[in-house]
């Protein structure tokens, strides 16, 4: 079966929509933090238009705040973001047929969203070069809904000083919830899901979040074990 | 200003590692082992960012029923082992948390 171009891409946005849902609270709440904590409407624009990473965003927003040294805090994004290095890793071995160019966009839309709905698609039977546009569709609407996002959080912001408070981060989290259960099939899947909540719990304190980095690794080591030991 | 060469700082430590696989895709091959260890990417890392936005608050794991996070992820966990559709997961596990939030 195969689809066309603008099929691939409308499917690709709306196998997004919930997440696209679920982060929008998170758009909202970056745009009031940051209005709130003296950034002026382009520079808050400026960083979801041009550096797209939420999680980045908010600890730069909050060192900010604490008035970090610029150096400090890219050294803490930059450690928050190496995450997307494997999540691109992962993506290696379904790109290598695609145009330098759409690489370049495709590694600059690279969410945990859309990394999240396209590894689901890829679990399926993916043809050569349906990869491309279904993936185009989903971080496009993620993107423009980001910029949508933060425009309204800063307009809201200024309205509603305690919105910062209402914990709408909750969304992302039962998203990601509807992303990662349907991936856990058997046992060492269960098992490195485990390992990943118990390790990334012990590591809390870890600096910049490195504790994230480590516990991920420990947890797919986790399953790669177990799926060889079943095996024999 | 001083906020524009933090943009442009973090664009660069956030494109970077997004970019540097996919460019050298096509260049490397991993070995079969290491691209069946991909697949368990997703599940490790989502897993690890649930866990720490679920329980930690104020720098403190919140293992407690009064934690409406963990309420919530919660039954959004139960509706999704039975349920595959993604809105219905979300909108039960906001609901649970809306309930928490309003009930304490």
């Amino acid at each position: 079966m195969s689809y066309s171009k603008w099929n691939l891409f409308r499917k690709g946005w709306i196998d997004t929509l919930p997440l696209v849902v679920a982060a929008a609270p998170f758009g909202v709440l970056y745009g009031a933090l940051a209005i709130d904590n003296g950034l002026s409407l382009w520079s808050v624009m400026g960083m979801s238009l041009l550096v797209y990473a939420g999680a980045s965003q908010f600890i730069a927003v909050t060192l900010l705040a604490s008035a970090t040294a610029l150096p400090i805090i890219c050294l803490t994004v930059f450690i928050v973001n190496l995450r997307h290095m494997l999540y691109a890793a992962t993506l290696m071995p379904h790109v290598r047929d695609i145009s330098l160019p759409r690489r370049t966009l495709m590694a600059f839309w690279l969410t945990d969203e859309t990394f999240a709905v396209v590894s689901q698609r890829l679990q399926s039977e993916v043809q050569k070069g349906e990869l491309v546009w279904y993936y185009l569709g989903s971080a496009l609407f993620m993107y423009s809904n980001w910029a949508l996002c933060t425009f309204v959080g800063v307009t809201l912001g200024k309205q509603l000083p305690n919105m910062t408070s209402w914990g709408l981060d909750v969304a992302m989290v039962v998203a990601l919830i509807s992303i990662v259960v349907p991936a856990l099939k058997k046992f060492p899947q269960w098992a490195c899901a485990v390992v990943a909540v118990v390790c990334s719990i012990l590591m809390r304190d870890w600096p910049n979040q490195s504790g994230l980095m480590i516990s991920s690794l420990l947890a797919v080591v986790t399953g790669m074990v177990l799926e060889k030991g079943m095996k024999k | 200003m001083n906020h524009w060469t933090l943009i442009i700082g973090m664009m660069l430590v956030t494109f970077l590692p997004r970019y540097l696989p996919l460019l050298l895709a096509g260049k490397m091959v991993f070995p079969e082992w290491l691209e069946r260890a991909f697949n368990y990417v997703p599940i490790a890392v989502l897993s690890a960012i649930i866990a720490q936005t679920t329980l930690i608050h104020d720098g403190a794991v919140q293992l407690n029923v009064q934690n409406p996070y963990l309420i919530a992820a919660l039954v959004a966990f139960v509706v999704a082992l039975k349920c595959r559709q993604q809105l219905v997961v979300i909108c039960c596990g906001l609901l649970a948390f809306g309930l928490m939030r309003w009930w304490l």
